[in-house]
């Protein structure tokens, strides 16, 4: 692995201060899961890593204002177990449930696993393509192994957003809490990825600088119908092909209001707000959840080895809606 | 200060990628330290105008001049205006994400780029057979010109020679405009290979590595050169003794005098 100078802050305070001074030579570790591929792989050569493992503040869940604020460094097994996430939250419980595997999800945190780069193979074995600062987009090529690409959404770089939990927040409607040069900023979890279009160097809005602190997520949609499901190749230790969250607040059988979000296939999670607004007043059932799925996947464009991303994340859809009932049919 | 970025191929060979964003801030505080200075200089600098006996001489010995000459068609006019926006649109939407205004530039980028080679095949077009072809162009015989607009600019009082249609500055931002234009066009049509649109079949092994590398330069490169001269041109066409040429391009039309005191009727008959 490259020298790096390593910081163990014990504070939020000295960890700003760190990267204050260090700027865009910090390295931001969490849990380390991405962190170390990078540097193991000597893609990634940070001047100065700030592991903030040592950081109390940054850890645990507390209720707050009517919903729950998760430190950045809490670990992905507390979220899953949490008996107020499980009560309250089950599709967050559920989503950092099924990231990889028990020891992953022990070491991996909240913060991390919404702030993770991109798992393109081209961007990660250090090719200089659009992500890494470069002009060409190694997977979007006429024999590019493109299987886990983008279907939507793809702006030169067709490399998709891995998260299991970001699609959950989303849904969730939570916000991420960023401290930007010692002051707060606080921005909806949607806005908080951004798309290759906006910034093709980044998966997120964080900045070199920035440390994501806490994720709030509100009352609003505590303790209403989930549904996450992910699909992967194996049911273990392994990113999502597709992975779909959905928060539904429905009265007897009508949906009078849903948030649907997929991940997988943009390199942003990527809420389904035409679905969202087509479902509103409508029956959970067969026929809705049949044209929610053709709905959903309008506009996808698949590249020559993900075309199977279209009928997949159209049952997806269609299951989210169905929801309970959904591997009954 | 880095002018280029390299990176390192998968098979191993440094390639050239783009300019460095250095070469922006660097257009752009040399833009505005143009401004600022010649802008000095024109404030407190001893430069001459011509006299102004010569133009009434001028016009007393030229009766039938109507009072207002037509220099721009309504055609010619709306070109530079269309040009002029797609300009805007491809400096701001290339450069506000530079400077931290992050948002989804490429769409509007290639539009624009479009739109800008759409009206310059236009361009080339009309003026070739419907304008004054050669006005537009520098040569040999305008040393005279710029020899005395030169000493006029250091306070010589001095007559001369006067241009035709075009003021030898606007000749040279043209042949400058020319240059960087058609270098802009021609790479940015070349790296819309790489991108989606539906213009193009995306084919990003159009060129190797190596000529993708120089065409993303030169299109950087060609920005960059775009930044500075969009805020010379800008600059001069709201300069009070250029504000005249400006009104021009907007209404078509300059006065009698103005014509007498910056043209030469010889080299640009007046029509009515």
């Amino acid at each position: 692995m490259p020298a790096f100078e390593l910081f163990q802050p014990a504070s939020v305070a000295d960890a700003l201060g760190v990267l204050d001074r260090h700027g865009a030579d910090a390295w931001v570790m969490a849990g380390g899961l991405d962190t170390f591929d990078w540097l193991k792989d000597r893609i990634r050569r940070p001047r100065v890593v700030v592991d903030l493992s040592r950081v109390a503040e940054l850890r645990g869940i507390k209720e707050a204002n009517g919903g729950i604020e998760i430190g950045a460094m809490t670990t992905l097994t507390e979220v899953s177990t949490h008996a107020l996430v499980k009560e309250r939250y089950g599709l967050l419980a559920e989503a950092a449930g099924l990231v990889a595997s028990p020891q992953i999800r022990n070491q991996g945190t909240m913060g991390g696993n919404v702030a993770q780069d991109a798992r393109c193979w081209y961007y990660r074995a250090g090719w200089p393509c659009y992500r890494a600062g470069g002009n060409i987009c190694y997977a979007d090529t006429p024999t590019s192994v493109n299987r886990e690409h983008a279907i939507f959404d793809a702006d030169r770089c067709v490399a998709v957003n891995p998260s299991d939990t970001a699609p959950a927040l989303i849904a969730l409607d939570a916000q991420m809490v960023i401290n930007r040069g010692g002051s707060e900023l606080v921005v909806a979890a949607q806005d908080f990825f951004v798309g290759p279009g906006v910034d093709i160097t980044r998966l997120t809005m964080l900045q070199p600088g920035d440390l994501l602190t806490a994720v709030r997520i509100p009352g609003t949609w505590a303790g209403k119908q989930f549904y996450f499901e992910k699909v992967r190749d194996r049911q273990v230790w392994d990113f999502a092909l597709v992975n779909i969250a959905s928060a539904i607040n429905a009265s007897g059988n009508s949906i009078s209001e849903a948030r649907l979000v997929v991940n997988g296939v943009a390199a942003r999670p990527f809420r389904l707000e035409a679905v969202e607004a087509f479902v509103r007043g409508k029956g959970r059932d067969e026929q809705t959840a049949e044209q929610a799925g053709e709905l959903a996947v309008q506009g996808a464009l698949p590249l020559r080895h993900n075309g199977y991303k279209v009928p997949l994340m159209k049952n997806l859809v269609k299951r989210a809606i169905r929801g309970a009932g959904a591997w009954n049919s | 200060m880095e002018f280029v970025n390299w990176a390192l191929s998968p098979w191993g060979e440094s390639i050239l990628v783009r300019i460095s964003w250095d070469l922006f801030w660097a257009s752009l505080v040399g833009g505005i330290l143009f401004l600022v200075a010649h802008g000095g200089y024109m404030l407190f600098s001893p430069h001459h105008k011509r006299e102004a006996g010569e133009v009434d001489r001028m016009e007393a010995a030229m009766p039938g001049l109507p009072a207002a000459i037509p220099r721009h068609s309504f055609v010619a006019r709306m070109f530079h205006w269309v040009m002029a926006f797609s300009m805007l649109v491809l400096v701001f939407t290339a450069f506000l994400p530079v400077v931290g205004v992050k948002f989804a530039w490429v769409y509007w980028h290639w539009m624009a780029g479009i739109l800008l080679t759409g009206s310059i095949i236009f361009h080339i077009i009309h003026a070739t057979f419907f304008l004054d072809f050669w006005s537009i162009w520098v040569g040999p015989r305008d040393i005279p010109e710029a020899k005395a607009e030169i000493m006029r600019d250091f306070g010589v009082e001095i007559g001369g020679p006067k241009p035709g249609k075009y003021p030898l500055g606007n000749r040279l931002y043209h042949l400058a405009v020319m240059v960087a234009g058609l270098g802009a066009i021609g790479s940015g049509l070349l790296m819309m290979t790489r991108v989606r649109t539906p213009i193009f079949d995306r084919n990003p092994y159009l060129m190797g590595d190596a000529a993708y590398g120089f065409t993303y330069v030169l299109h950087g490169l060609t920005g960059v050169g775009f930044v500075g001269l969009i805020i010379a041109h800008i600059y001069f066409a709201l300069r009070p003794e250029k504000f005249w040429i400006t009104k021009s391009m907007i209404f078509g039309t300059i006065t009698r005098r103005q014509y007498l005191e910056h043209h030469d009727p010889e080299r640009w008959a007046a029509t009515k």
